[in-house]
């Protein structure tokens, strides 16, 4: 079938998709978006969170013909215009990346947390990114660059939050 | 400009990571064709016939391979990297199984296809007739050799090493107090994120070979693909791409996958990748940890020991292509930061129907912690006196460094200390902790119902074990530098504590400094990443390689300036006359300078062209010299550097559902002089996660055919952000290797291991009774509580009745 979906604001579209592949295959393979990641294949690491028409979801369990018509958002759109996302910077500012592979799932996850909490609890953010695997880090640091995060953008533009 | 090494900076790396801009194996090669493969589901059996004629007409095939078309070297077993005279029976598997298979997930037939989706669908459809065999798993199974994993290895003996320092038996027997301990851990593994992956492009017109693969030794997969290929060194090129983790996995070479894709790709003429999944890294990638240990140690009236005698068995799994670096690292690494008195251990290695084993972070190390501190605690108890007293009583002392243990380390080299102050970790993790004012918190807790426990565990780690490794630094006419080293990174951040390394050595801004590592096109010797060894090796190689660019800048712009070496300095890339900034020259400049010209290229370049003058009378490039700024040096250290550290958590168990909490962890590590804290905090927090995940979640449950019953993320308790300590509490001691120019010990694998150790003592002291066994599920946990109340025994925290008193 033909999947033509709007991704990071562009449409985008595949032809001779069998609809069963997933979501994560055709950004992947099909529309030349690799940044989310392929690490489990059945909804446990988190690796692939893309925004389905504004909700995180596992795009390895979004079947492609289920995306067709929608609004995606995956990590290579977070960076508006080229500058980083706060939250994509407080990862840097933290020192929240090590490998990178669970980073995309993660950015995505802690972009839609502080989109709809603005000052989220330590337990919300916790529950926020507690379907997101990491092996390097030990979270210790995503944390923190969540918080960061929310506190810059509290201050709002031009506000460090410190 | 301020000095970069030491300073906390932000990574390099990270801006394009976080992008979505990684490039990650699976992210190259689109064009590729994708392979697949079929592996066996049985653990142990007899391959009777294989039938691919259903699969001949699949949508998108082009090749099916099995053992029977694979070609000279190509087909036959793969290589055993660490001969070692202990391992007297050394098997390895073959790229696709001969005859048999020995354990699920051995790779069987290979298919490639179009795309992913249809070589699966391919591989479907092939049949393979298999004779089960009785299956082999787990220490005791091993031990017991009812059954041989491989019919030509007797009693499933792969290796058996001993080592002694001293008469140990002798001690013990003679010692006033005795004990005897049983003590299991049980596999885990390595888990990246990333799975392995191999990709490779055979150019038919320069008749080169490309591979990227998401390994931790480009070198290793290099010499051996070319060895198994018939190629020249120099017509083969290894590339390692962004890895997303590798915590030892991906150190064994080559796989399986590493020789059949690039043969494939050769053979077919078009490029060729394979991704593995995750059910395929649970059971076709390797594991570690599980061993089960006999310790025999006698004691003095206040606690010293005077013997240990220990024995161990290895589960290595059914093939040893690794060899016996993990136990022989137990074996050594285990005696920690104490003086045992006479020491002896004895190894098996064993074979088992499982997957293989190749160090997993701590590689031995967290078992060997666990049997040292699990014995330190069993002698407290024995004693009645404080945990941490003993400990004090059995320290190596400051003065006594370099201490020799009297026993060969996992590099080959004698097994000697080079630096470390343990009374002052101890102290400094008493004082973090609040050890002394625990029973405070003990009462308090008690007071509302609550079952506290505190415990700690300390550990030697040898790192930048050798044999070397090297960097190539080089100044471009830019200005840039351009720093290359043979060992890759998978995430620790080599790129920025070597530029961090290469802008201080070299007088530039850090953002001038690119670093190349893992490519075997920017420098062709190198060892790997493994054993904590990036940053003493490779940092040091940058240093020193660092150190002769700038003395050759030195040199070229003293002479331009007419000014004595000894006089110069380069601040901010610029080449200048001590304290004299209008006397600089640009480092690209200098660097045009040292590269006499015929032909311009750009305005820069007229400078060094033959017509500008100069001196006539002696050769443009001096004899002895070279043109250009560079520098090319190797690092060989005599042995290993000892990095060390302490742990210490206090965990509370629920009385009703015996879920274990850790309300604190706290770490005292020592690894020499920092480059950059903030990688340093990462590494221990990455690690000590990993620690707890092994002390409480992680374990592979094989059932007693060899299926491993957990194989995924749904069923492998990989600790979530909801499983982590709520905050690791760090401080850092210094003490600089003497053995390499940075005085830098390595530290990524430190925060795992005495992860299992500290929890397990933490566990007993809040339980009252003997913890032998981890990890320790609630389940665990729980059985532990029925039968200790059973026996009659209550929940006693001062009275740790651990362990068997020997006779």
């Amino acid at each position: 079938m033909r999947i033509t979906a709007t991704v990071n604001g562009t449409t985008h579209q595949a032809d001779d998709v069998w609809p069963g592949e997933s979501l994560l295959f055709v950004l992947r393979e099909r529309m030349g978006l690799p940044g989310s990641k392929n690490a489990c294949e059945q909804g446990e690491c988190g690796s692939c969170t893309v925004y389905l028409d504004g909700v995180p979801v596992c795009a390895c369990l979004v079947a492609a013909g289920q995306a067709d018509g929608r609004q995606i958002v995956t990590v290579e759109g977070l960076a508006a215009g080229g500058a980083l996302h706060p939250v994509q910077q407080a990862f840097i500012d933290a020192g929240a990346v090590q490998c990178g592979f669970c980073t995309p799932g993660l950015l995505v996850a802690a972009h839609d947390l502080l989109a709809r909490d603005p000052s989220p609890s330590e337990a919300d953010v916790r529950e926020a990114l507690a379907g997101n695997l990491c092996r390097c880090t030990g979270y210790e640091k995503i944390l923190d660059a969540v918080r960061l995060a929310a506190a810059r953008l509290a201050a709002g533009p031009g506000g460090d939050g410190a | 400009m301020t000095s970069m090494f030491g300073e906390p900076i932000a990574r390099v790396e990270d801006d394009r990571l976080l992008r979505g801009e990684g490039a990650y194996l699976d992210d190259l090669g689109h064009d590729a064709l994708a392979a697949a493969f079929v592996r066996s589901p049985h653990a142990h059996a007899v391959i009777r016939d294989i039938d691919v004629s259903g699969a001949l007409d699949a949508a998108g095939l082009v090749a099916i391979y099995t053992h029977e078309d694979l070609p000279g070297r190509v087909g036959e077993p793969l290589p055993l990297l660490i001969p070692h005279p202990a391992l007297t029976h050394g098997r390895t598997g073959y790229p696709l199984a001969a005859a048999e298979v020995n354990h699920v997930g051995e790779p069987v037939v290979m298919v490639v296809a179009t795309d992913r989706y249809l070589a699966e669908d391919a591989a479907e459809r092939i049949v393979v007739d298999y004779d089960p065999l009785p299956a082999v798993v787990g220490v005791d199974a091993a031990r017991a050799a009812e059954h041989l994993v491989h019919p030509d290895v007797p009693g499933n003996v792969a290796a058996h090493l001993v080592q002694a320092n001293g008469d140990a038996a002798a001690a013990v027997a003679a010692a006033p107090h005795r004990l005897e301990l049983d003590l299991y851990i049980e596999r885990s593994a390595s888990t990246p994120l990333e799975g392995r992956g191999v990709l490779a492009r055979w150019d038919t017109e320069s008749r080169r070979l490309r591979i990227w693969t998401s390994t931790q030794t480009s070198t290793g997969v290099r010499a051996a693909v070319a060895a198994k290929l018939g190629l020249a060194l120099a017509d083969v090129d290894v590339i390692t791409p962004d890895v997303g983790g590798g915590f030892g996995v991906k150190i064994v070479h080559p796989w399986p996958e590493e020789v059949l894709v690039p043969w494939a790709a050769m053979t077919l003429g078009r490029p060729v990748k394979f991704t593995e999944d995750r059910s395929e890294h649970f059971v076709a990638s390797a594991h570690e940890r599980g061993q089960r240990h006999q310790v025999r140690v006698g004691f003095d009236d206040d606690g010293r020991i005077l013997g240990l005698d220990v024995t161990f068995w290895h589960d290595n799994g059914a093939y040893i292509p690794y060899g016996v670096i993990v136990p022989i690292i137990t074996s050594t690494q285990l005696l920690g930061p104490y003086k045992p008195g006479a020491y002896r251990v004895e190894f098996s290695s064993l074979y088992t129907n499982t997957v293989i084993v190749t160090p997993y972070r701590g590689a031995g190390r967290p078992q060997g912690a666990f049997v040292m501190e699990r014995t330190m605690d069993a002698i407290a108890a024995e004693l009645d006196l404080d945990r941490t007293l003993v400990r004090e009583r059995n320290f190596i002392q400051p003065g006594e460094m370099p201490y020799d243990h009297g026993l060969i380390f996992q590099d080959g080299r004698p097994l000697i200390y080079d630096s470390g102050d343990y009374p002052a970790a101890l102290a400094r993790l008493k004082g973090l902790i609040g050890w002394d004012e625990f029973e405070a918190v003990r009462r308090a807790a008690r007071a509302e119902g609550r079952r506290v426990g505190i415990g700690l565990a300390c550990y030697v780690e040898g790192t930048g074990v050798g044999p070397y490794e090297g960097a190539h630094v080089v100044v471009e006419t830019s200005g840039k530098v351009r720093v290359a080293t043979g060992l890759t990174s998978q995430g620790q951040g080599h790129q920025t504590v070597f530029a961090q390394i290469a802008a201080d050595e070299l007088g530039v801004p850090i953002t001038d400094v690119e670093v190349v590592t893992g490519d075997t096109r920017a420098f062709g010797y190198a060892v790997g990443t493994f054993a904590s060894r990036a940053a003493v090796m490779s940092g040091s190689a940058v240093a020193l390689a660092a150190r002769a660019a700038r003395a050759k800048a030195i040199r070229v712009a003293a002479a331009a300036l007419e000014a004595s070496p000894d006089d110069m300095e380069i601040v901010d890339g610029v080449v200048r006359v001590k304290g004299d900034p209008g006397s600089g020259i640009a480092l690209g400049t200098v660097a045009v300078l040292s590269n006499p010209l015929r032909y311009a290229f750009d305005e820069a370049a007229r400078a060094a062209t033959q017509f500008v003058g100069g001196d006539l009378s002696t050769p443009p490039v001096a004899e002895g010299d070279e043109p250009g700024i560079e520098g090319r040096e190797y690092f060989s250290p005599v042995r290993s550097t000892f990095a060390s550290g302490m742990h210490a958590a206090i965990v509370e168990t629920d009385p009703d559902t015996a879920e274990v909490k850790v309300l604190r962890y706290c770490v005292v590590h020592d690894c020499g002089t920092l480059i950059n804290p903030r990688i340093v905090e990462g590494q221990i927090h990455g690690g000590v996660a990993q620690g707890v995940g092994g002390a409480l979640y992680e374990k592979m449950a094989y059932d007693e055919t060899g299926q491993l019953q957990n194989a995924s993320f749904m069923d492998f308790l990989m600790p979530y952000v909801s499983e982590v300590p709520e905050r690791i509490e760090i401080d850092h001691l210094e003490t600089p290797s003497p053995l390499n120019p940075l005085g830098i010990k390595g530290a990524g694998e430190a925060g795992v291991i005495p992860g299992s150790a500290v929890i397990a003592a933490a566990i007993e002291d809040a339980e009252g009774f003997p913890i032998t066994s981890m990890p320790i599920s609630p389940s665990d946990l729980f059985e532990l509580r029925r039968r200790h109340a059973a026996s009659g025994e209550t929940a006693n925290a001062s009275q740790t009745a651990s362990v068997n008193r020997a006779g």
